[in-house]
């Protein structure tokens, strides 16, 4: 750059010859080098404050096109990580206490119909019906045909039967996912399990909802997708269940009776190995409820834990427990058995006649009702009652059952000395087979208290105390004795020890007015081995006769205690129980070492 | 020496914007194959219910007792009853060979062959 001198000489010289003030000069020269930095920087402000424009203008339009783009498109959940497992949206399974599957899910297919979509809605309705007998070709016609838009046509579909409508090729006909409950058992364990069936539906998918038994009490854990897929473990032991089931299968038809039930209980920790209930009916062809008659009758109906019966003289130890518990008797007492006993009109009877007196534990291994009753005036009904409440009888069984809540106990009105006197022997108060298991698990366990679980526990419950353990081993040894010298001889299993008690009670009529004479509720309830006990057997049939004899045979000793032996001869191996046997020499084993 | 620094500065920015970009597409690469282990994790699952509920399906005890009763001429099978309990000097030692499987039994659980690879 030429820079110009303040004071160029020259002019200076030519200013000085004219007279002038050369100074001037210098100022005029100031100032236009003054107006030349100006305009500069003028110049450069006016830049920056373009590009400042252009920066800002170009922000403001990114976010507007971003803005109008947002507000333009379909919301879209961001998806930077992947949260979750997607997989355990599925209903859990169902296990027994060793991991067998008693419920699990299968992916299958809907079918359902856009009739406006098909080609030839009168062939498409024929070959339709044709795949699927239960489908009727006018009703389908008339579906297709109409105004409808959209039809359902089946909930489920094998892959066979996919195919086939496959095959038929009209554009009118689309599937569905869907996901369907399995019982891969079949009816073994039904009434624990219960059923399943579809909730709200939709046509890609719907809800599976339980409707009875542990599906329908556990249905929200097992949708719970924090569970992540763990399965529900119960103590059901599918082996034993399935034996347990083809031994009372077996007994009933012998028996002819027109229902079964059994319940196997751990007296330690309260679970149900297993519980069946005849007849039984395929959790995954659930029969419809009963709309009229006895609900009794339908083989939905639970009868170890529905059904309440007067149980009999299966009783009689809690009367006897009681009086020992309290201090009244000892085995040895003499008991006064002459009958018959009068009470106002009603007159106590026994079976047979069994003398002016027998001692308390031949009271229960003759089944003497007088004795009983006798005993059971001792101990009066205030205390009668707090002891039959202790064990569970006074309210339904807590067992994890939706069905529970109705196997509630029927209680006399009025709790008299009559009451006291014939429940004391089993009737009067009606219960269920599972009362009855979970009294006999908290009497002999030692004596305390257990709750009916169906949930696989590993510790031992410990209740509250019901009876002293000295109460509790004498019950037991009296039940032993019912077993090897008294009313239950067939229910000896050599190796088992099998204490028990049968109890026969007549069945009430439905509409009031006494008993039947031939109509009978037999029980056997019996404890293995009774030296430890460690298990609860209860086997009841409904009505049996067992008529391979001159006369027809209905009492417990006869029906249900040779089923309950044959039971235990099956379950106690799969148990893990071994027979003790008498041994004469010691193991025979060498111990060597090389 | 400042306009070093700027020169610097700009080529930072231009080296972040590069790192962040590659960064950018590998997470999103990494999403993608998370996304279809997940599928693949899920239809190996809906496989593995399946075969468990086939397990269970074939090895329900009623169909077990039929076989067992079926096959009692060759396995003698019966159910288990008190009188199975032995003592350990009952045991016979040496165990003596199993005879061999002649006629094994195939199970049929191998994945479906994907396209373009040979079927095993």
């Amino acid at each position: 750059m030429i820079r110009t001198p303040l004071r160029p000489l020259a002019r200076i010289l030519k200013a000085r010859e004219k007279g002038e003030n050369p100074d001037a000069i210098e100022a005029e020269n100031i100032r236009l080098r003054r107006e030349d930095v100006r305009d500069k920087s003028r110049m450069r402000a006016e830049g920056r404050l373009l590009v400042m424009g252009a920066m800002f203008a170009l922000a403001y339009g990114a976010i507007g096109v971003r803005m109008g783009a947002l507000a333009g498109t379909v919301p879209e959940e961001p998806q930077s990580t992947v949260v979750g497992n997607p997989i355990f949206g599925q209903r859990a399974d169902i296990v027994d206490r060793n991991g067998r599957i008693l419920a699990t899910n299968l992916d299958t297919h809907a079918l359902y119909a856009h009739p406006r979509d098909m080609v030839d809605p009168e062939q498409t309705a024929r070959e339709l019906a044709a795949i699927f007998p239960e489908l009727k070709v006018d009703q389908l016609v008339r579906d297709f045909t109409g105004t409808r838009k959209f039809v359902w046509i089946r909930r489920q579909l094998s892959p066979e039967q996919m195919q086939q409508v496959h095959d038929i090729g009209s554009p009118g006909l689309v599937f569905g996912p869907r996901e369907m409950r399995l019982y891969p058992n079949g009816a073994i364990a039904a009434h624990i399990l219960g059923g399943a069936s579809y909730g709200r539906e939709g046509v890609a998918s719907a809800e599976v909802i339980g409707v009875a038994g542990v599906e329908r009490k556990f249905d929200e854990y097992l949708r719970d997708p924090a569970n992540e897929g763990a399965p529900l473990e119960l103590s059901i032991d599918l082996t034993i269940q399935a034996a347990a089931e083809e031994v009372l299968a077996g007994g009933m038809s012998i028996m002819n009776a027109k229902g079964a039930a059994s319940v196997l209980m751990d007296v330690h920790t309260g679970e149900i190995i297993s519980m069946v209930s005849l007849p039984d009916f395929d959790p995954n062809k659930r029969p419809q409820v009963l709309l009229t008659g006895d609900q009794s009758d339908s083989p939905l109906f639970n009868r170890a834990v529905q059904g309440v019966y007067e149980l009999g003289s299966t009783f009689k130890i809690f009367a006897v427990a009681q009086a020992m518990e309290l201090g009244l008797i000892n085995p040895e007492t003499m008991i006064n058995t002459k009958g018959p006993l009068q009470w106002g009109k009603f007159r106590i009877r026994d079976f047979h006649d069994y003398g002016a007196q027998l001692s308390a534990t031949d009271v229960i291994v003759q089944s003497s009702n007088i004795g009983t009753a006798r005993i059971a005036m001792q101990i009066g009904a205030e205390r009668q009652q707090e002891f039959l409440r202790s064990l569970g009888f006074m309210e339904a069984t807590p067992v994890e059952l939706q069905e529970a809540p109705s196997g509630a106990p029927l209680l006399p009105r009025n709790w008299s000395e009559l009451s006291t006197m014939t429940i004391s022997y089993g009737h009067g108060l009606s219960s269920s087979p599972l009362h009855l298991a979970t009294a006999y698990s908290s009497l002999l366990n030692g004596g305390t208290r257990v709750y009916p679980t169906l949930l696989h526990r590993e510790n031992r419950q410990t209740g509250p105390r019901i009876v002293r353990a000295e109460i509790s081993e004498r019950s037991r040894d009296m039940l032993r004795q019912v077993v090897s010298r008294g009313t239950a001889s067939f229910g000896e299993v050599e190796g088992y020890e099998v204490g028990g008690k049968t109890g026969t009670a007549d069945k009430p009529k439905e509409n009031g007015g006494g008993y039947y004479k031939d109509k009978v509720i037999a029980t056997f309830a019996s404890v293995f081995p009774a030296n430890d006990p460690q298990y609860v057997l209860i086997v009841t049939f409904d009505e049996p006769s067992e008529n391979s004899g001159s006369e027809p045979r209905r009492t417990a000793g006869w029906t249900a205690v040779p089923v309950a032996a044959e039971m235990i001869r099956r379950v106690a191996p799969l148990l893990g129980l071994r027979p003790q046997v008498d041994r004469t020499e010691p193991i025979g084993v060498t111990l060597t070492s090389n | 020496m400042r306009s070093i620094l700027f020169v610097l500065a700009g080529l930072m920015v231009m080296g972040l914007a590069f790192w962040s970009y590659q960064e950018n597409y590998k997470t999103r690469d990494v999403i993608s194959d998370v996304r279809s282990l997940h599928g693949q994790i899920g239809s190996n699952h809906e496989r593995l219910g399946m075969l468990r509920a086939e397990w269970a399906y074939l090895n329900r005890p009623d169909r077990l007792s039929d076989l067992a009763e079926l096959n009692f001429e060759r396995l003698g099978l019966l159910p288990l009853m008190p009188n199975a309990f032995g003592r350990v000097d009952q045991v016979i030692y040496p165990i003596p060979d199993v005879l061999p499987i002649i006629v094994p039994i195939e199970v049929g659980s191998t994945p479906a062959p994907v396209d373009g690879e040979e079927a095993l």
